[in-house]
């Protein structure tokens, strides 16, 4: 048991350090530095001097090796170097930024999974193929419509033409509704998507025979025998789940004018500010590898099976075997 | 919009049926099949429908909206869809309709370079990786596991923080972002194919390297990729159409879709189709492109 946290453990560490090195490779190895971004073309009131004397401040006048082994020390000490527009601290930035996101991807995520669920349970539990057909048809349109269209129409019939929620800001509960509703559209049909395929699978298996023959009931066969098995491959995309909140929250934070990470992301590729630019994608890294841990950790609580496979072989983690199977369920049903 | 939806109608049974059908007359019908699949699905005759007007408009924006996108009547501002003006008027009196029209440009052909450089990087990786295996594979599949492990829309914003702002630029952004999910699948095919016994053979009869695989491996492997390619098309639509929403697209007079839906915000309370029918038009083409993967997906026989 031990030896497989500490090899979990490790991974995530691994994986950090990639993430860092390829937002790196990204952000500083292609031609254009923050300095000539910012004071490049257009102005010419700045001379090549102090164009020098900046580069030497953020220290972009040393050689490649050197600049990613600084960054990558400063990084280890928690200090991801500072904004080049805002002049403050990146990680001081990410944390003021992180508490109206997580509010607004909290709410997406828990409606996301009362609505997907519903779906894709009422979907496979009915008996009549009318119904789950139009149900598992609702999906494929979750992922079609553009969210930053999706939320401005939510604002003008719920702010405008029906004065329910307001249209922007960051001011109580209600401000909260419709970002978390735009949100958690893509969320709710990606979990729906897989839910059903799992579900699909489930109720094929020769558990749900033996069961249904021993005279259990279609809805205690589907709640206590498939769904419980159907939820665990659902729980490894959990990362990508958050993953996508965290990507969605550019939009969607742009769309409500909200403060979060977000909106966080936007001004600073406008501005285009590498430093934060380059903390905001190690910390959806970090994120991503947060939540894969805990769910690896929470894995075998779950499903005894994974820790004896893991002995015997070593085996691969329960999310990279999962990673491949996402893209083709997204695609289909 | 429920007829686009149709094709999930077809149960597990029509579906094998439907591929089973369509595995035994395919040498005898050969292309002809695939227009007669088009025209047994009405779900689909309207995606095909809507997609050849959508390409119609990328290619000859002129054919269907002889107007200006860029000049306007100031006398005709914010005039609601009417017969003159099908998608309504702008703040400056622009036509919609022909904005969008001749938006469809800028919009389809950044979604189809973002497909170009994902497919061609992604499957050339994919295909190396597969192929040749070993250490190489190793150190690609784990890179590509960090990817994966970044946000694409996250991925994109930082290549475009690097490379600058633009149509073009935001189409090469996108395209990258996506080279992890297409060398993934392409990999997995190479292995399955290489593993065959018409490859093992090739190998036998002494074909050199490079003529297994491009003989061999990359025809055989491909199938799923070209799947994947129509079904990145709609994501590549999305993803190229919120990035000019978000503004790191052209520059404001050109009407790229993202930018449509982006300058009618302002407009809202008062003007509700000038953000409700450019982003309309953006679902619907990502929806027909959804559409048509599947049925394509169902072509391959890859049935789920």
């Amino acid at each position: 048991m031990n030896r497989y946290v500490l090899a979990r453990l490790g991974q995530a560490l691994l994986v950090l350090w990639a993430a860092y090195t390829v937002s790196f490779v990204v952000l500083y190895a292609l031609p254009g530095d923050p300095v000539s971004l910012m004071f490049g073309s257009e102005s010419s009131d700045v001379t090549p001097a102090q164009l020098a004397a900046l580069r030497a401040q953020y220290g972009l006048d040393q050689s490649l090796p050197v600049q990613y082994a600084t960054h990558l020390g400063a990084a280890l000490r928690g200090d991801l170097g500072s904004s080049v527009v805002l002049h403050r601290p990146v990680a001081a930035l990410i944390a003021e930024a992180i508490p109206p996101t997580a509010a607004i991807a909290a709410a997406a995520f828990v409606l996301a999974l009362l609505v997907g669920g519903a779906l894709a349970i009422v979907a496979t539990l009915t008996r009549s193929r009318g119904l789950s057909n139009a149900l598992l048809g609702v999906p494929p349109l979750g992922v079609a419509i553009p969210s930053f269209w999706f939320g401005l129409m939510l604002v003008q019939w719920f702010s405008f033409a029906h004065p329910i929620f307001p249209a922007v800001g960051n001011k109580g509960f209600s401000s909260i509704v419709l970002p978390a509703v735009t949100l958690a559209v893509p969320t709710a049909a990606l979990i729906a998507q897989m839910l059903s395929r799992s579900l699909q699978h489930s109720l094929r298996q020769p558990y749900v025979d033996t069961a249904r023959a021993k005279g259990v009931g279609p809805v205690r066969v589907h709640f206590r025998h498939a769904l419980r098995n159907a939820s665990l491959p659902a729980l490894t995309v959990t990362g990508l789940v958050v993953g996508e909140l965290l990507a969605g929250a550019v939009v969607t934070e742009t769309v409500f004018s909200r403060p979060g990470i977000g909106r966080l992301t936007a001004t600073s590729v406008t501005a285009q500010d590498i430093p934060v630019v380059q903390g905001i994608v190690l910390f959806a890294a970090a994120v991503f590898v947060l939540v894969n841990l805990a769910v690896d950790l929470l894995y075998p609580l779950l499903d005894p099976r994974i820790v004896r496979h893991s002995k015997a072989a070593r085996s691969q983690p329960a999310t990279a075997q999962a990673a491949p199977t996402l893209e083709p369920a997204t695609a289909g049903v | 919009m429920t007829e686009l939806l149709d094709d999930v109608t077809a149960t597990s049974k029509d579906r094998f049926a439907d591929a089973l059908r369509e595995r035994q007359d395919e040498q005898t019908r050969g292309r002809l099949a695939w227009l007669l699949d088009i025209l047994r699905k009405p779900g689909l005759l309207v995606a095909s429908v809507w997609l050849a007007l959508i390409l119609a408009a990328a290619f000859a924006p002129q054919l269907l909206a002889p107007g200006d996108p860029l000049v306007g009547v100031p006398a005709d501002k914010l005039q609601a869809p009417s017969s003159a003006h099908w998608f309504g008027t702008d703040q400056i009196g622009r036509d919609l309709y022909t904005r969008v029209v001749h938006g469809t440009h800028l919009t389809l052909e950044a979604a189809l370079v973002a497909v170009g450089v994902g497919l061609l990087v992604g499957a050339a990786v994919g295909l190396l990786a597969g192929f040749v295996g070993g250490v190489f594979d190793d150190v690609v599949m784990r890179i590509i596991d960090v990817l994966l492990s970044i946000p694409g829309l996250l991925l994109s914003l930082a290549l475009i923080t690097a490379l600058g702002f633009g149509t073009i630029k935001v189409a090469i952004a996108v395209g990258l972002a996506s080279v992890a999910t297409v060398s993934r699948i392409m990999r997995s095919e190479v292995l399955r194919v290489r593993s065959s016994v018409y490859v093992e053979a090739a190998h036998a009869g002494g074909s050199r390297w490079w003529s297994v695989l491009f003989q061999h491996v990359l025809p055989n492997a491909s199938g799923p990729v070209i799947v994947l390619a129509a079904l990145q098309l709609g994501a590549a639509i999305l993803a190229v159409s919120a990035l000019s929403f978000l503004g790191f697209g052209a520059p404001p007079p050109a009407p790229e879709w993202g930018a449509l839906v982006s300058g009618g915000r302002d407009y809202l309370r008062t003007s509700w189709w000038l953000t409700t029918l450019p982003g309309l038009t953006i679902a619907l083409t990502v929806l027909a492109a959804g559409r048509i993967s599947r049925a394509l997906d169902r072509h391959e026989g890859n049935d789920a």
